[in-house]
């Protein structure tokens, strides 16, 4: 589904060249849950935000479905069936939690039907009451609860594809567990829907099907949770 | 009734929300002249040298009094005085709003003064809507609005400059008595060289006061626009203002707060924010497939909403 060939990425002026991702390669396949763990500064959200559009590779290529996606907008990426949900989200005064949720369910095939209730379900899912739907995505939002919406957000999208960078981040009160749950139920509805995770937090690591782990820019290691864990937690990442 | 060509149909539509007579009480203003008017049983409407006196009774619920004006001929200057008296505890809706056509070579201008006596413990929305079209020369609106609150009064007031008013000069000021609440929502789009100014001031007089201001705006193209927005605390009261712009290519906008707290218990609050669109703004809804034009367009129209 997603190919990611010899990727690079770099930042500054040419003779401070910083270097963020350094030729790096992977593929994702249709139905397979990814995490994308590392150190900070490892590359991880670079990689996501590449994926989506929100950088441009300085060298490299990414191809989905078939298709040389590199010098593709966000938005063309989205039609084709990207999603992406931020680790910092963004306020909107004026739009409603339920005006995202439209503009995120219309325009391409969704299991929402733009009924009160699938809206009502979608919100209840991350562990919002329905009351928020009409609440604006502004500042009298807690982080926690901007982090949920924007985890809703890119569910609605319904997307072959989605990116969740570090979708734990923020999340307060709410329960890992919780978050764990969202993603196995929206794999379950549609099991040729992969998702990446970028994420720190073990309890979702060892929810992958393959985890994959960057540092300095490149992949130092990847594999299924079973051999990587240990690895992980012995310090030998 | 003078008929209304399909231009004033649909200014009146656009500042009013009608373009028939309604049921309730009201008065329609066409280039200088009342053209049909009707009172209710409860509210009268009458006329007053330049405009209209304008009485609720006391305990009226739920009725809606219409005053919309419409100018379609080029040149046309108006000066209209409506004198509103809200009797205690009625619970009212007025719109007003004014829409100006202009297709020649001379300004259009209206200039309104609004004064608004609201009895005890009465309650009172008014929307009011500006709009311009017209190839010709300035749409030109001034309006002043000025809101009595007696005792336990409350008043929400919408003040919308919908798009197309060439120069504007707002002023909107209000004095509160015991327990009486204000809420003012301003919005105001202008564009090419179009300047707006606005300067609303509430005196917080009474104990248990409390006034929320919001005005947003956005600025396009090369347009200006001004803001002064100032409470006064008396006594043991609460205000609240925000003043939030969005600018677009060469748009400016200065907005000027000020709170003066004349009472150790007065807790007034200004907030102000005036930028682009941010980037991360665009990005997240270009991530749900919408073009960066579309995208703009969302933010905007959520803004104003």
């Amino acid at each position: 589904m997603l190919q990611v060939k010899n990727l690079s990425f770099s930042v500054g002026p040419a003779r401070k060249r910083s270097i963020i991702l350094n030729n790096l390669s992977l593929n994702i396949k249709p139905g397979e849950f990814v995490v994308i763990t590392g150190p900070n500064g490892s590359g991880k959200s670079t990689l996501a935000k590449l994926i989506m559009g929100l950088e441009k590779a300085t060298d490299g290529q990414i191809i989905f479905n078939h298709q040389n996606i590199t010098d593709m907008g966000i938005t063309e990426r989205a039609r084709l069936g990207i999603a992406f949900a931020f680790q910092q989200p963004p306020h909107f005064k004026g739009v409603t939690v339920k005006d995202l949720l439209q503009i995120s369910a219309t325009g391409h095939e969704t299991f929402l039907e733009d009924s009160e209730t699938d809206y009502k379900k979608l919100i209840e899912t991350v562990g919002l009451d329905e009351s928020y739907l009409e609440r604006e995505v502004n500042n009298t939002l807690s982080g926690g609860e901007l982090k949920r919406i924007e985890i809703a957000s890119a569910i609605a999208r319904n997307a072959q594809l989605t990116v969740f960078d570090e979708p734990e981040a923020g999340i307060d009160i709410w329960s890992f567990e919780k978050l764990v749950q969202i993603f196995k139920k929206f794999r379950d509805k549609a099991p040729e829907r992969a998702l990446i995770v970028i994420s720190h937090q073990q309890r979702l690591i060892k929810q992958a099907d393959r985890i994959i782990v960057l540092r300095d820019g490149q992949i130092a290691l990847q594999g299924h949770p079973d051999k990587i864990l240990p690895e992980l937690q012995e310090g030998q990442a | 009734m003078k008929t209304l060509d399909q231009i004033e149909k649909e200014l009146m539509s656009t500042v009013a929300g009608i373009s028939e007579p309604p049921a309730g009480a009201y008065n329609f203003r066409v280039n200088g002249k009342s053209i049909s008017r009707q009172s209710s049983t409860n509210i009268n409407v009458e006329p007053q040298e330049n405009g209209l006196i304008i009485t609720v009774k006391a305990n009226t619920k739920d009725e809606v009094v219409h005053i919309p004006v419409i100018i379609s001929k080029t040149g046309h200057k108006e000066v209209v005085i409506n004198d509103f008296f809200i009797g205690d505890n009625a619970d009212v809706t007025i719109v007003a709003g004014c829409g100006i056509y202009n297709c020649g070579p001379s300004d259009a201008i209206h200039d309104g003064v609004h004064t608004f006596h609201i009895g005890k413990n009465a309650k009172v929305r008014y929307i009011e809507k500006h709009y311009g079209a017209g190839p010709g020369a300035g749409k030109i609106l001034n309006p002043t609005s000025k809101f009595y609150l007696e005792k336990n009064a409350y008043a929400e007031v919408e003040l919308e400059q919908i798009r197309g008013v060439d120069s504007t000069n707002r002023i909107t000021e209000a004095e509160l008595k015991d327990g009486a609440k204000i809420l003012i929502r301003e919005k105001m789009l202008t564009q090419g060289k179009q300047h707006a100014k606005s300067h609303i001031e509430t005196i917080l007089q009474g104990k248990d006061t409390v006034a929320d201001i919001v005005s947003r705006s956005v600025a396009t193209d090369e347009s200006r626009q001004e803001f002064t927005l100032h409470i006064e605390g008396d006594n043991l009261c609460r205000g609240h203002s925000e003043c939030d712009a969005i600018l677009q290519d060469h748009g400016s906008v200065i907005a000027t707060p000020s709170l003066d707290a004349k009472h150790v218990d007065a807790q007034l609050i200004h907030e102000a924010a005036i930028g682009k669109i941010a980037g991360d703004q665009l990005n997240k809804l270009m991530t749900l497939g919408l073009t960066s034009q579309q995208a703009e367009s969302q933010i905007i129209n959520g803004f104003l909403k």
